[in-house]
């Protein structure tokens, strides 16, 4: 018997152990996954070399990622801007819309999702299906009667009707952090109860300081959503002066005008280091919350 | 009538928390306080008369009228409206049928990636943690004009990707190519759903992959009996999902083709022609009509879906 395995044996002198297999397939996954993984970010990774070369080089070196020399100088030109205002304006204003509207949406979303995670009220299973039923309306329905109010208003070219609507919350936020003060335990708001806090003194002593990871989660989402967001200011803010990131660089970019690439491409790049940012530090909270809530991106 | 199913939902949670005290939980759970309620949710209840309930009842109303922010006398119009939608607007065809192509690509495809990089991904392997956010950072630049700008040099005259393949092809400037180029934008941004899909991936249960593989069942037979069956609510989740927010795609579009669906029409999205007649000419009671027409449109096709869900989707407990 063990003089037939060994003839066996022999007979394939090329049979791999089991762990050369695994070890061949474990490089089969990486040299595949991380070559298509490459491929995806490729792009951005072009852009952020061609930020750094001179205009005729992003043409004439096309798929090289290794600009030949550092053209610095990309960013500083970029950085005038178009028309005598600079990207300090647009990039203040872009803070202003996404500083400001993420602390109105969050922190109203959390108000909101307390009352309907905690407080039994009439008509409250009502209210949360609608408010559920508001994610899938298009925003197109709402956008011109809002226009036309806001502008007789006079509110056009502020960032009111920017900022405004966000003091409501967002349904989406709201829905994430109920079902996580769903998750907290309910002990703690019934002794604080029977202590005679009022519901308003459990909110603020006891579920917030427990829903700082949705609070970061929904925070991060925000302001990711707002930073990109250009239809909003674009149709808001007409005035160059008022202009967002986002709104300035396609005036910037405009194909018709356009011929310092370099310096568009580090505009380009520069608009999209808060979003890395934050991704570096918050991935964890990022990937829980898509996985958990299944968010748009 | 419908606290009667908060109380239900209560009641089973408790069934299910044998061990906490039951009198403790009913004192908390069903003391009402309409007062107090109403008070929380106060800045989303405001803010859904005044910026959704009144909005879009105001823009149906709109959809009946010639109004157009110019001054000009406003009429009721009755049907005209769609009749010119309808029947006298070449234009409108052109950008439903370049939306419908759009829809119909990009979210197929789009899921068909995400679960594909997402089976890849459902590893314990070390550097899956890295692949992760390589898979997943197109999707979280995706809605910026920096990536539709570098799209459009990528995919332009003397671009990459003409550089890297050889052909000497005007992406957006052919109508044959513009409309695939612009799918091709939104098909790299697969990562939400991925995401999505993987969260779903490590909720089957190993013991299922365990006895097929007893049983004899090769990898191709395991993904088709255990995982896709087990995955369909969630495929079915992402498929709503991104048909309603691809009905929607606007910054890409807006920004690559220079607002006007270049070339011939071919890119021309539903809401950059909804844009278009809203904010260029100033057309609001058309425009309204136009976003009525694309509200129905989304709430028939998710109805359509959620009324085959049935037949494909399978919820664990199903005797199915």
């Amino acid at each position: 018997m063990s003089s037939l395995k060994n003839v066996q044996k022999a007979a394939v002198p090329f049979e791999l152990s089991k762990r050369q297999k695994q070890f061949l397939k474990g490089l089969l996954y990486h040299v595949f996954v991380g070559l298509i993984g490459l491929g995806m970010v490729y792009p951005i990774l072009w852009m952020v070399a061609a930020s750094f070369k001179e205009t005729s080089e992003i043409w004439t070196h096309v798929d090289s990622l290794i600009p030949q020399a550092l053209h610095l100088e990309n960013y500083s030109n970029g950085w005038k801007g178009i028309g005598g205002i600079t990207f300090t304006t647009f990039y203040k204003n872009s803070f202003i819309y996404a500083g400001l509207g993420t602390l109105f949406q969050v922190s109203a979303s959390a108000v909101v999702a307390y009352g309907f995670a905690r407080v039994d009220f009439a008509g409250k299973r009502i209210w949360f299906t609608l408010m559920l039923g508001t994610l899938m309306l298009p925003d197109q329905v709402r956008m011109i009667p809002q226009y036309i109010v806001f502008d007789k208003l006079g509110w056009v070219n502020t960032f009111y009707p920017l900022l405004v609507p966000r003091l409501g919350g967002a349904p989406f936020f709201i829905f994430m952090i109920v079902q996580f003060i769903r998750g907290i335990p309910t002990e703690l708001d019934e002794a604080a109860l029977i202590d005679g806090c009022s519901k308003g003194g459990i909110f603020f002593r006891i579920i917030l300081p427990q829903l700082k990871p949705a609070i970061i989660t929904a925070s991060i989402f925000s302001f990711y959503w707002t930073w990109d967001d250009f239809m909003t200011p674009f149709i808001y803010l007409t005035q160059p002066e008022l202009h967002t990131v986002s709104v300035a660089l396609r005036s910037f970019s405009d194909p018709a005008s356009a011929t310092d690439w370099g310096a568009i491409f580090a505009m380009s790049t520069l608009s999209l280091v808060p979003i890395f940012v934050i991704f570096i530090f918050f991935q964890r909270y990022l990937v829980e919350g898509i996985a958990t809530t299944g968010l748009k991106g | 009538m419908s606290d009667n199913v908060i109380a239900a939902g209560a009641e089973t949670s408790l069934a299910q928390e044998k061990s906490r005290p039951l009198i403790k939980r009913r004192q908390y759970s069903f003391k009402r306080n309409n007062f107090v309620g109403y008070l929380f949710i106060s800045p989303w209840l405001i803010g859904f008369f005044l910026f959704s309930l009144i909005p879009i009842s105001a823009s149906l109303a709109l959809a009946f009228t010639n109004y157009d922010l110019l001054g000009g006398t406003l009429k009721f119009t009755r049907l005209e409206n769609f009749d010119r939608m309808f029947y006298h607007d070449l234009r409108y065809w052109k950008s439903v049928r370049a939306t419908l192509k759009y829809v119909f690509f990009a979210v197929p495809l789009r899921l068909i990636f995400a679960l594909t990089v997402a089976v890849l991904l459902n590893t314990k392997r070390r550097a899956v943690y890295f692949y992760r956010a390589a898979y997943y950072a197109p999707s979280m630049v995706g809605g910026s004009v920096a990536v539709a700008v570098m799209w459009r040099q990528i995919f332009g005259a003397g671009g990459l990707v003409n550089t890297v393949t050889g052909a000497d092809i005007r992406w957006f400037g052919d109508p044959k190519y513009a409309l695939g180029t612009l799918v091709t934008l939104a098909v790299w941004q697969f990562g939400s759903p991925m995401l999505i899909f993987l969260a779903g991936l490590r909720q089957i249960p190993h013991e299922l992959y365990e006895a097929a593989a007893i049983d004899g069942a090769g990898a191709a037979q395991r993904f088709r009996r255990i995982t896709l069956p087990m995955l369909t609510p969630i495929i079915f989740f992402n498929l709503v999902m991104q048909t309603i927010q691809n009905f929607q795609q606007f910054t890409q579009a807006f920004i690559i083709t220079g607002g006007n669906g270049r070339p011939l029409d071919r890119t021309l999205l539903y809401p950059l022609y909804l844009y278009r007649r809203a904010f260029v000419n100033y057309e609001m009671g058309y425009a309204s009509a136009m976003s009525w027409v694309l509200l129905g449109t989304i709430a028939c096709l998710t109805a359509v879906l959620f009324l085959s869900s049935r037949f494909w989707v399978f919820y664990q407990g199903d005797s199915k």
